[in-house]
């Protein structure tokens, strides 16, 4: 771990980051992994891995129940995870607000099944944008299927950004506005704060998708003014099996339950039950325990270094990587997306001549570069794109610019074994 | 690179690059049946004419990877013309081909005990043998035999 930074802006010494990720030691067809995946799931810090053994090894037990000494720890040790993960995201109330799911798709299923089903009727309106990823999609069409809605969807503009000339008309009536905070396929950085702000105006609920922000930008829920916002522990170097769904309180308050069983009740009779009040009421069932401590672990390694760190590093070498790339390959390269900038995250979606992406992603496998080929589960964008899949390569706090020039490396010979 | 280079035979590249029996045939009297990778988003969509027993004709529309768009090419060359029996012994094989190596196919295939699998028989399709190599490849391969053995299975479902 390198010491906290003397100022926020300090760069990162990448080099000795990378010695805290065991799995970027190992190669991949005789290379160095070059892991250019992290939006899809990042890589773990070997501390993240320690406390989850460690847990295993010295205090796991199930929360909640047990009045021993380990499941009091356990417990706690759980509990710990939601104040940490709630500060992450600047939430006013943590301990009632942050309700650990198993990954953002549940989180956003959560808030379509229990908010979605109580305040929405036959004949509403919601608005989503054209650029969400399914998990921010199929759950309200779901929904919609179910009981009746109309869905309106913001434009994606040729940038890549949303295009919000006819934002007044769409929000018009709307109940609630979904949007995805940065995009998985663009990363286009999305202005959520007066997106907030203009459908609170319309009396609209806003539910963001962290997935892609929260990972890689410093985010303050208070400040941005959304009513929810979800996301996964294992695109932020903690483990899979545990996702965050942070909600207002008075929201989570007025919600039903999402799944029944063990933890989410006060009391249960042969013919009826009383839920708990939030966060427990949407925690049904022996909950991912070690993976909180996973997460806590994540999260403190993230805080060490500095979000405004990570989200400099990242930045600057999105710029480069976009300018390496324009340089050495020229207009057979496309890069989809805005121009790297404030409203940009580390999401390279790349299209190189007429390769087809799963090609591309096969010969640079031969490289050791684990890029992502394929509609990166938003195939409304990808049609909107006009394309089928992409190549995406993308950043994190361990990217440096040897990664990009192998990248590069691998593109060329793409390009000439398909001519 | 030696995977790579028998993965991306010239013959693959060959019919990537030119596809033989692009299109669409009018459908009736043609059958259409289309095939989706959801992994990739790969397509492809195959009309299929059948007359006094044999395949008379098909074309191939659809888009993709090299492997899935150079794997129908191949197959539509191999089963053009050919009597419907042997078109589905051919898809009995190439599956067969492509499942050897312990690798995954679809849910319901019976698996094809190696002996079973004449090379020789695919003649121009063995090119695709590099694939097994590549798991994750092999949905790409099989997309369109996939897509023409629903296809045939349709057929004779409506005719009987
Ligand atoms: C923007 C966005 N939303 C939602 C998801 C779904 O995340 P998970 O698979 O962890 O539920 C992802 C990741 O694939 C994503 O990038």
């Amino acid at each position: 771990m390198t010491p906290a930074p003397a100022t926020p802006a300090a760069p990162l010494n990448v080099e000795a980051l990378r010695k805290d990720f065991p799995l970027l030691t190992r190669t991949v067809h005789d290379r160095p992994i070059v892991y250019l995946d992290s939006a899809s799931s990042a890589l773990q810090p070997q501390t993240v891995i320690t406390a989850m053994a460690r847990y295993y090894e010295t205090t796991h037990a199930n929360v909640h129940r047990g009045v021993y000494a380990t499941a009091e720890e356990s417990t706690h040790l759980y509990e710990q995870a939601r104040i940490v993960a709630g500060r992450f995201v600047g939430a006013p109330d943590p301990e009632h607000e942050i309700v650990f799911t198993k990954n953002t798709t549940e989180s956003l299923n959560l808030v379509a099944h229990s908010w979605g089903r109580t305040n929405l009727a036959a004949g509403d309106a919601i608005l989503l944008t054209e650029m969400e990823h399914h998990a921010n999609i199929v759950p309200w069409l779901m929904l919609a299927e179910e009981v009746g809605l109309e869905v309106r969807y913001i434009p994606v503009d040729g940038e890549g950004r949303l295009d919000l000339d006819e934002l007044d008309t769409l929000v018009s009536g709307v109940k609630l506005v979904g949007l995805s905070a940065m995009s998985n396929v663009l990363g286009t950085i999305n202005p959520l704060a007066e997106l907030t702000a203009v459908a609170h105006r319309a009396g609209a609920v806003v539910v963001a998708d962290g997935a892609q922000l929260v990972p890689h930008v410093p985010v303050d829920v208070a400040a941005l003014g959304v009513d929810f916002i979800a996301f996964s522990a294992h695109k932020m170097m903690g483990p899979t099996g545990i996702g965050v769904l942070w909600g207002r309180a008075e929201l989570l308050d007025a919600m039903p339950p999402f799944l029944g069983g063990g933890g989410m009740i006060l009391d249960v009779k042969l013919d009826s039950f009383r839920s708990a009040p939030p966060p427990a009421r949407f925690e049904a069932g022996t909950p991912p325990i070690a993976e909180a401590v996973g997460l806590t672990a994540a999260i403190e390694y993230l805080n060490e270094i500095g979000m405004d760190r990570i989200r400099a590093h990242e930045l600057a070498l999105t710029g480069h990587a976009l300018a390496r790339l324009d340089e050495k390959l020229g207009p057979d390269c496309h890069v989809f997306g805005p121009p790297a900038g404030e409203d940009r995250g580390g999401v390279i979606s790349i299209a190189y001549r007429d390769v087809h992406a799963h090609d591309l992603a096969q010969v640079l496998d031969q490289f050791g570069v684990c890029v992502r080929p394929g509609h990166h589960c938003a195939k409304p964008l990808m049609r909107k794109l006009g394309v089928q899949a992409t190549a995406r390569a993308s950043l994190s706090l361990f990217s440096d610019e040897h990664d990009i020039e192998v990248l590069i490396e691998g593109l060329v010979e793409a390009g000439r074994l398909f001519g | 690179m030696a995977d790579l280079e028998e993965l991306y035979r010239e013959i693959i590249l060959d019919h990537y690059r030119s596809p033989r029996n692009r299109g669409e045939l009018e459908s009736p009297p043609a059958h259409r049946v289309e095939g989706f990778n959801p992994l990739c988003g790969d397509e492809v969509v195959i009309s299929l004419l059948v007359e006094g027993g044999k395949l008379a004709d098909l074309k191939i529309g659809g888009s993709g990877c090299s492997i899935s768009q150079s794997s129908a090419s191949l197959m539509s060359s191999a089963v053009k013309g050919k009597p419907l029996e042997e078109v589905r012994q051919l898809i009995h094989t190439f599956k067969g081909m492509m499942s050897i190596h312990g690798a995954q196919l679809g849910q319901d295939d019976e698996p094809v005990e190696a002996e079973e699998i004449n090379l020789e028989k695919l003649g121009e399709l063995a090119a695709l043998q590099g694939v097994v190599k590549f798991p994750v490849r092999i949905k790409c391969a099989t997309l369109s035999w996939n897509a023409l053995a629903q296809g045939l299975d349709e057929m004779a479902d409506q005719a009987s």
